[in-house]
């Protein structure tokens, strides 16, 4: 708040109002309803609803279904969470290190960015398709039959990588300027203290960085929780069979195929709590972060 | 400080002839990294220049065809769907309109709202501040269903509006405009206010052209962000006139299924329609780009 403003009362509710509008009907009566209709059991054909109390949550904690699925989704996270941190990082230090054709090579590497997660994900079935996809044949020139949408492993390997090849950019991006305000003073200080260039990046950049990629590692694991949608559904094809698939697209399968409104909100109910864990770890950390910075 | 000199004197020599041995393995990541983001994109082009025949017996290949002009006439003006109304011209017209109300929505409606929160004393303030805030922890994917049966009851399916007014709310935006004009110097508002200016001429003649960087690095992360929309235009848009290529690349797969010749070039073709624009915007507008998504923490 700045102590020079100006005293007009009407003016302000009129501009926050429709932000505060949408965001009532959009945002805080569908989350209500949803906490609200995970108590309820729906009947299927629309005739009113019984109140069941917890029963959409011990049914969820009873599926064996459900389970199988969030582990699923914890080994998807951290897969995708680190191989693509990981990818970022060493491709940022060199980016970083290059003075011929960094620009271009930063625009090569950030480009993706830009590319939807479904239209990924179609990239994805073109480059594992059955008859004439590279990386198909790629596997197969070493013995292995790749088979995207039928076989369990190989279609979640390939959500991985598509995932990762999507995610890359942006831990880049944000890497890539850490790295960059780092003062130059201290880079020259850790080049006359430490002669091997590995022995700086661990001792200096590494940790300097840190802020960096505890604040990426949040954003990481919502990007391959929750914006991971679209690549799950077009490599399944929209059919989920037994292919695997993450919580959300669950949420999304219940919720609109199967018409069961109370196991759905319930399990949205679940991954609202999920985002608040992660929400509180996340600023306590970027509070952190404006200590380092 | 003679120290210093001293030992950069001594190992210049030897250093001079590793820096060349690691410069040559930094550009082979670097290169590496760059073909593993590229030839995705590369094959999808090259499929697009050859016969759908040709791609299935061959092959991506290194030969660029002349079948472009053919995919790009079947991808823009040719439908897929029953309706014969999803052209990639319409779904190209759709996405353009959803990328930029969008974007615009977005930029108005979180200026707004952080103007009324920087520079009014309001008795409320923090607690509005809190309720946009509040908003980061509902993401569209926890609340599908409600949202979905709201903009049913409000009638908002297969319309414009539906697909971009439930996204615009935006507590990023209004952070990211907050955190600027509480950064813009306070004589300017005193000195606007001597002058006999009111809220709205100062926001409009001073605030908003002083914004005006901050405003493009906002359209350009914003404008990518609403063409690249999936769950919600799914959900919303259920007549295929309304499909954005986004919204379409689902029905772009099953031209893949075909129990004739799957319609490769066609549906390579759309894919790259689909992933140019908001690819062109990043691409030129880096620097703004990058400003926007650094400082606007996502």
């Amino acid at each position: 708040m700045k102590r020079a403003g100006f005293t007009t009362r009407w003016l302000p509710i009129l501009l926050l109002l429709p932000q505060l509008i949408i965001i009532a009907i959009f945002f805080y009566w569908p989350a209500a309803h949803a906490v609200q209709s995970s108590f309820y059991l729906q009947d299927p054909f629309g005739f009113g609803s019984t109140f069941v109390g917890l029963d959409n949550y011990t049914d969820l904690a009873g599926s064996g279904e459900y389970l199988k699925i969030a582990r699923f989704t914890l080994v998807f996270t951290i897969l995708v969470t680190f191989f693509s941190l990981a990818l970022a990082l060493l491709l940022a230090v060199k980016a970083d290190k290059v003075l011929r054709g960094a620009r271009s090579y930063r625009t090569l590497l950030m480009w993706v960015y830009a590319v939807a997660p479904p239209v990924a994900g179609f990239i994805g079935l073109i480059m594992f398709d059955q008859s004439w996809g590279p990386l198909t044949e790629l596997a197969r020139s070493i013995g292995w039959d790749f088979k995207l949408g039928v076989n369990f492993n190989d279609t979640a390997i390939a959500m991985v990588i598509v995932s990762v090849w999507k995610q890359v950019p942006v831990n880049f991006i944000f890497f890539l300027s850490g790295l960059q305000s780092i003062p130059k003073a201290v880079r020259e200080a850790a080049l006359i203290d430490n002669r091997s260039a590995s022995g700086r990046f661990w001792e200096v950049t590494f940790p300097l960085l840190a802020p960096t990629g505890f604040f990426l590692l949040i954003i990481n694991i919502t990007y391959a929780l929750f914006d991971t949608f679209g690549i799950v559904d077009t490599l399944v094809k929209g059919e989920p069979g037994n292919n695997p698939m993450t919580l959300v697209y669950k949420v999304y399968v219940d919720g609109f195929r199967g018409n069961d409104l109370g196991g759905s909100s319930a399990q949205s109910v679940v991954l609202m709590v999920l985002v608040l864990a992660l929400t509180i770890f996340q600023f306590r950390l970027v509070e952190r972060r404006i200590h380092y910075t | 400080m003679t120290d210093v000199t001293q030992i950069q004197t001594t190992t210049m020599p030897m250093r001079k002839f590793r820096i060349r041995w690691s410069d040559v393995g930094d550009h082979l990541v670097l290169i590496l990294g760059s073909l593993f983001m590229l030839v995705p994109l590369l094959i999808v082009l090259q499929t697009t220049t050859t016969t759908d025949v040709a791609t299935i017996k061959n092959g991506p290949e290194l030969v660029i065809g002349d079948q472009f002009g053919v995919n790009f006439d079947k991808a823009m003006f040719e439908a897929s769907g029953f309706s014969g109304e999803n052209t990639g011209m319409s779904m190209l017209k759709n996405s353009l309109i959803l990328g930029l109300g969008f974007a615009l929505g977005k930029i108005a409606i979180g200026m707004m709202a952080a103007y009324a929160l920087v520079y009014f004393r309001l008795r409320f303030a923090t607690f509005a501040f809190w309720l946009i805030f509040t908003t980061l922890l509902l993401p569209l994917e926890v609340r599908i269903l409600p949202s979905y049966e709201i903009a049913q009851k409000l009638g908002l399916l297969n319309s414009y509006s539906g697909l971009i007014v439930p996204l615009i709310a935006s507590a990023t935006a209004t952070f990211f405009f907050r955190q600027f004009f509480r950064s813009v110097p306070e004589e300017l508002v005193e000195a606007a206010r001597i002058d006999g200016a009111g809220p709205v001429k100062f926001f409009i003649d001073i605030l908003v052209p002083l914004s005006q960087t901050m405003i493009a690095a906002m359209f350009i992360i914003m404008f990518v962000f609403g063409w690249n929309q999936y769950l919600w235009p799914t959900m919303i848009t259920t007549e295929e006139h309304m499909y954005t290529l986004v919204r379409g690349i689902k029905q772009i797969t099953q031209d893949l299924e075909g129990t004739n010749i799957p319609e490769y070039g066609r549906a390579n073709m759309l894919a790259l329609i689909a992933i140019l624009p908001p690819v062109l915007v990043v691409i030129f507008f880096q620097s703004w780009f990058v400003k926007g998504l650094t400082e606007s923490d996502k």
